[in-house]
């Protein structure tokens, strides 16, 4: 493991009310890997991923012990705008959340939330994102038409889109796929796998194939604890731990 | 028995609902019957258009314009006073105030709702009244802008909630992708909060407007009750349902005043029926 570090948990504690979500976590992210959190319903990987955006800020009555790290700066830091941290790790959440907006405003809203006004940037921007995105080929025509009316496979990609415009370092994944079939399923992991050159991925995932296919590394999350966190081969080859083997032999879950 | 049971409830409430729409038919035929009588003695466009109202005069001069543009300016001023505050408000509600300000000012809100309108009329005239008179230079406070203040405070409520309303149900998921993607607050709020949010801000907006203009008490006791038309929101002014309500105790039944008041009635009807249908356009858009 000489990769360089992108992101880091360090002991890491959660609390909704008085409820404890996440006990005691330690994690390291690799640059330019993609890191799988797999584990049971309810044993807090949406929690943990959305640390790293500081996107549970949103829910009240939170609370937060420990220190996530982006490079070098600590940004549960009370003085760091959550806005900056979110310019810099992108996120792509469970249920594709297209605004009701049209396909290329949907893109050009984090442009131009980022300050960018250039008309012809943007429009360069858009294109080149919906063809990062692998879409580009199937919205070219109605780029002005709503992005409800695209199907839940494309809305995800559209969402990705949405997140590369904005060129972040990180892209946060919270199971992309739980409401997608199969095929786009396969084309939104071929495109995980496409952008690992360039972003470090974080992907929140149920499906254990699916972390086989995709991640570099995995987490094993079992009652907001990380039970086990290492290579994926190793982990799906050889668990060190009895609870991680039964979990990925299907023996509970 | 269970079953007759439901039944005879079933019945229950289907007459009752027939019922409610009966009375409504038969309310309007009646308004209509008795509005439309006046047109034996003006024609609609005289009627509609003339600019003098001296019912009792011999002969009897039927002009609503000054009542329409009288309802029009203090409804118009009540709008432009109560649309930003009124959405304002909804916003800091839903999206920026703690949730202790919150119930604090949604309690405020309700309790404005049930401020009956002759005691915010009777504060308007011992409060505002003297205020526009002195800060204005008038000779008398009794104006259409005082008429305009208080019925703000009467569509205010109605617009706040339904506002806030709307802004409650845009599902969450939107606002979470906009932070996602580095926008601030006030961006979300803005740009995607609001939009999608629109189609039941205007039908609040509609709504509380509704309230405005089928108001009669509060305006009647502080607007001044001129039926003359207005050069500008700061001289007295009648509207249509202050005339209704100041002369149907003195005109004579079957008398063409009787009538023409009668008419002014379906004026207002057909008012705040479009504005209703739209307000209700706009919240079915919703779903
Ligand atoms: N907004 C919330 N408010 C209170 N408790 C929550 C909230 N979100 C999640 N939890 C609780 O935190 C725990 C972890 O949930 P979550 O992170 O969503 O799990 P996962 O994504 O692994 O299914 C669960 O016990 C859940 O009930
Ligand atoms: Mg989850």
């Amino acid at each position: 493991m000489h990769n360089k570090i992108k992101m880091q948990a360090k002991d890491v504690d959660f609390f909704y009310g008085k409820n404890q979500a996440l006990k005691n976590v330690n994690l390291d992210v690799y640059a330019n890997r993609v890191t799988a959190m797999i584990g049971p319903s309810g044993c807090g990987k949406s929690t943990f991923i959305r640390l790293f955006n500081r996107m549970n800020e949103l829910v009240p009555h939170t609370a937060l012990c420990g220190k996530i790290f982006l490079d070098d700066l600590e940004i549960n830091n009370p003085s760091v705008d959550p806005v900056d941290i979110r310019r810099r790790v992108g996120m792509v959440f469970q249920k594709p959340n297209p605004f009701p907006k049209s396909i290329f405003e949907n893109i050009s809203y984090g442009l131009k939330v980022n300050g960018i006004k250039d008309k012809a940037f943007i429009g360069q921007k858009v294109e080149d994102s919906l063809k990062r995105a692998v879409i580009w080929g199937e919205v070219k025509d109605r780029l002005h038409d709503s992005a409800l009316k695209l199907s839940g496979g494309q809305q995800q990609r559209l969402c990705i889109a949405r997140c590369l415009a904005v060129e972040t370092e990180v892209i946060l994944f919270d199971e992309p796929c739980a409401s997608l079939d199969p095929i786009s399923t396969a084309k939104i992991e071929e495109l995980i796998l496409e952008l690992k050159k360039d972003y470090t991925i974080i992907i929140v995932t149920h499906n254990m194939q699916q972390a086989a296919r995709v991640s570099d590394y995995t987490g094993f999350f079992l009652l907001g604890e990380l039970v086990e966190f290492g290579k994926t081969q190793d982990m799906f080859t050889a668990p060190r731990n009895k609870k991680t083997e039964d979990y990925i032999t299907g023996r509970f879950g | 028995m269970r079953k007759f049971k439901e039944f005879l409830i079933e019945k229950l409430i289907f007459i009752c609902g027939l019922a409610s729409i009966f009375f409504v038919i038969l309310i309007f035929l009646f308004l209509t019957k008795e509005g439309l009588a006046v047109f034996k003695y003006v024609n609609p466009v005289d009627f509609l258009m003339g600019k003098s109202w001296y019912p009792i005069s011999e002969p009897a001069q039927l002009g609503i314009l000054p009542l329409i543009f009288g309802s029009l300016i203090v409804t118009l001023g009540a709008a432009i006073i109560s649309i930003p505050i009124g959405i304002a408000c909804a916003v800091y509600i839903a999206e920026v105030a703690p949730s202790k300000i919150k119930e604090v000012l949604k309690s405020g809100i309700e309790l404005l709702a049930a401020i009956p309108s002759v005691v915010l009329g009777f504060i308007g005239m011992v409060t505002l009244v003297p205020w526009v008179k002195t800060v204005f230079h008038l000779p008398t406070g009794l104006t259409a802008l005082s008429g305009s203040i208080i019925l703000a405070f009467m569509a205010m409520p109605t617009i706040v909630s339904i506002a806030e309303d709307a802004l409650y149900s845009v599902p969450k998921s939107y606002k979470e992708g906009a932070f996602a993607l580095g926008a601030t607050h006030w961006q979300t709020i803005y740009r995607v909060l609001l939009p999608a949010a629109s189609s039941g801000i205007v039908a609040a907006v509609m709504l509380g407007i509704g309230r405005v203009i089928g108001e009669t008490m509060a305006v009647m006791m502080i607007t001044g009750n001129a039926a003359v038309i207005p050069q500008s929101i700061l001289v007295p002014v009648r509207t249509l349902t202050a005339t209704i309500a100041a002369e149907m105790g003195e005109a004579v039944v079957g008398s063409e005043h009787y009538f023409a008041l009668f008419a002014i009635g379906i004026v207002l009807f057909i008012m705040s029926f479009i504005i209703n249908v739209t307000a209700d356009l706009f919240l079915h858009k919703r779903h």
